[in-house]
């Protein structure tokens, strides 16, 4: 059962553990971690809530679009699943 | 004049390298006043802060290589690599600490590299310290972007049929690559095949050594 999902495309202030060039766009995801304690809570000493981590992969293609030097290439980066929505 | 550009030159013809001695920044003085302040105040000591620094000094990639050629030998630690890779390095004596660890197998047809483009995540209970360039904007930001290029300066090229995946060590998750075991080294020992395992062939960005000693 794999599972389509979209990476948030805000970009709020703060310590964000999701990089700037995978917002907005969608992959599978390839393996469900944690839970494991916000980053973004975590890194001003606050009370941190734990969160579902999720592995997920992305084409080169969608990433980068036509500039994608092997579009079926892969990238896979781990994202809170506060950053991602049904796709 | 005698004044040309031999003076910048060692006698073994390299430049000159400037020395560091330069005013120490905010934060390096900032760490040197809290450090002392702790020696100071007995939460820790000299001896203490010493034999930490000891110990991440001794972290080395013959830890990682172990790891690799534990799994080209041992297909029930393999299996439990593929499981969780943190409880079958911490039985190794290697503890990836709070992160967690997970090995990536390159194959025939799949070549996995590993980066960082938030800050210098790296397995350094595996590898040990990270290299410079591991920590380099340039690494960073052209491995997600043009990884065939980055891998072919390193001098691995790859065919069109192989996929590269590149592993971008965003949060609580360390990597490191398994690389493919050589063909030419049935029956070889644990130990003969670490040898053939490089640091870089760990990353992503090399592949371990021929058994004919290429």
């Amino acid at each position: 059962m794999v599972e389509r999902v979209r990476v948030r495309s805000d970009m709020p202030p703060g310590h964000i553990r999701t990089p700037a060039y995978l917002r907005g766009k969608t992959g599978l995801i390839e393996r469900r971690l944690g839970p494991f304690p916000n980053p973004e809570q975590l890194a001003y000493r606050q009370p941190a809530t734990p969160l579902a981590l999720l592995r997920v992969r992305f084409t080169m293609a969608e990433i980068w679009g036509a500039a994608a030097e092997t579009p079926t290439d892969t990238l896979e980066a781990e994202i809170y699943a506060h950053w991602l929505e049904p796709a | 004049m005698p004044h040309d550009h031999h003076d910048h030159l060692s006698p073994s013809g390299h430049p000159f390298r400037a020395d560091d001695d330069v005013p120490l920044s905010y934060w390096q003085t900032m760490e040197i006043a809290v450090r002392e302040l702790l020696i100071a105040k007995g939460v820790t000591t000299a001896r203490e802060i010493a034999s930490q620094i000891e110990a991440m000094d001794a972290r080395s990639p013959a830890n990682g290589a172990a790891v690799v050629a534990r799994m080209w030998s041992d297909p029930a630690f393999c299996a439990q690599m593929r499981v969780d890779a943190s409880a079958a390095t911490r039985e190794m004596g290697f503890d990836v600490g709070p992160m967690k660890l997970i090995a990536v197998e390159n194959t025939a047809d799949l070549h996995n590299v590993i980066v960082c483009t938030l800050c210098s995540c790296y397995p350094r209970n595996l590898l040990g310290l990270p290299p410079d360039w591991y920590k380099s904007r340039a690494y960073r930001s052209r491995t997600v972007r043009e990884p065939r290029r980055v891998l072919a300066e390193f001098g691995v090229t790859l065919p069109d049929g192989v996929e590269i995946r590149v592993h971008d060590s965003t949060a609580d998750m360390r990597y490191i690559v398994i690389p493919a075991r050589p063909a030419g080294t049935e029956n070889w020992s644990e130990d003969a095949l670490a040898a053939l395992v490089t640091r870089d062939s760990m990353i992503g960005t090399g592949l371990p050594k021929s058994p004919e000693g290429g």
